[in-house]
């Protein structure tokens, strides 16, 4: 009986209930492809790198809200997610430090125009792409990786 | 230390807010970011950069730096956060939370 009472408890800490979890499941999709496209579209549209990678964390904490810890990293494991945030950092240093290397400042993206060439004004417009999609990476890693850990103190296993 | 850690906090503080003191009246037309800064922006973003949204432009391109520290922070506050608090069960498998 109390093993039973154990359970029952176990399984309202974690929250399962086909409603939400059917609809997490059927949302998350779109939700990445808003952020997707958010990040993407920035150029036009009110958005952005920061925007958008919230968008695509958000997409993993609602995952973890609806499921427990351990299906979220069955999909995304940590090391990927920390290889992302760490590869979105390194791509916007790296492409302010390309600049510098080929003969421009620091973050000048115009000076990229010697390694493909685009014209320096189209490369200014493609420099704040990559930065923008960097920015993304590392936020929604960074984003999805907060809540893991909080949520679990520290300890990965159940979550909310 | 944490007296230490809250006085830390206040000096710094007080140092912020007594800078901005020298900062110009809020919407002053006399200011320069007001004056060249604004316009230069507004008049030669798109011939400059080739982004028809000017927030983009003025992020991405012509504060650069400002958004590779923001980033940066964020990147930190992950780590720190990491660091601070996930534990590996491998090192005392006795430990309960």
């Amino acid at each position: 009986m109390r093993q039973l009472q154990q359970r029952v408890e176990t399984q309202q800490q974690v929250g399962e209930s086909l409603i939400t979890q059917t609809a997490v499941r059927l949302l998350v999709p779109f939700v990445q492809l808003f952020g997707l496209y958010v990040i993407v579209h920035g150029h036009y549209s009110p958005g952005g790198g920061f925007q958008g990678g919230v968008l695509l964390g958000s997409s993993f904490i609602m995952l973890g809200l609806a499921y427990d810890q351990k299906t979220v990293l069955r999909l995304m494991s940590e090391r990927t997610n920390i290889l992302f945030g760490n590869l979105g950092a390194l791509i916007f240093t790296g492409v302010g430090a390309l600049c510098a290397i080929f003969g421009g400042l620091f973050l000048d993206y115009s000076a990229l125009d010697v390694l493909i060439p685009l014209g320096p004004i189209e490369w200014r417009s493609f420099g704040i792409f990559l930065v923008e999609v960097g920015v993304g990476l590392a936020v929604m890693s960074i984003m999805a990786s907060l809540f893991w850990d909080l949520g679990s103190a520290g300890q990965m296993d159940e979550g909310l | 230390m944490k007296a230490l850690a809250l006085l830390a906090t206040l000096v710094t503080g007080a140092i912020l807010l007594y800078g901005t003191m020298d900062f110009p009246a809020w919407g002053d037309p006399q200011a320069p970011a007001a004056g060249r800064l604004s316009t230069h922006y507004i008049e030669n973003a798109i011939d400059e950069t080739h982004v028809p949204n000017l927030v983009t432009a003025v992020l991405g391109d012509y504060r650069g730096y400002d958004t590779m520290f923001e980033t940066v922070v964020i990147y930190c506050a992950g780590t720190v956060v990491i660091s601070v608090l996930r534990r590996t069960r491998k090192e005392n498998p006795e430990q309960d939370s």
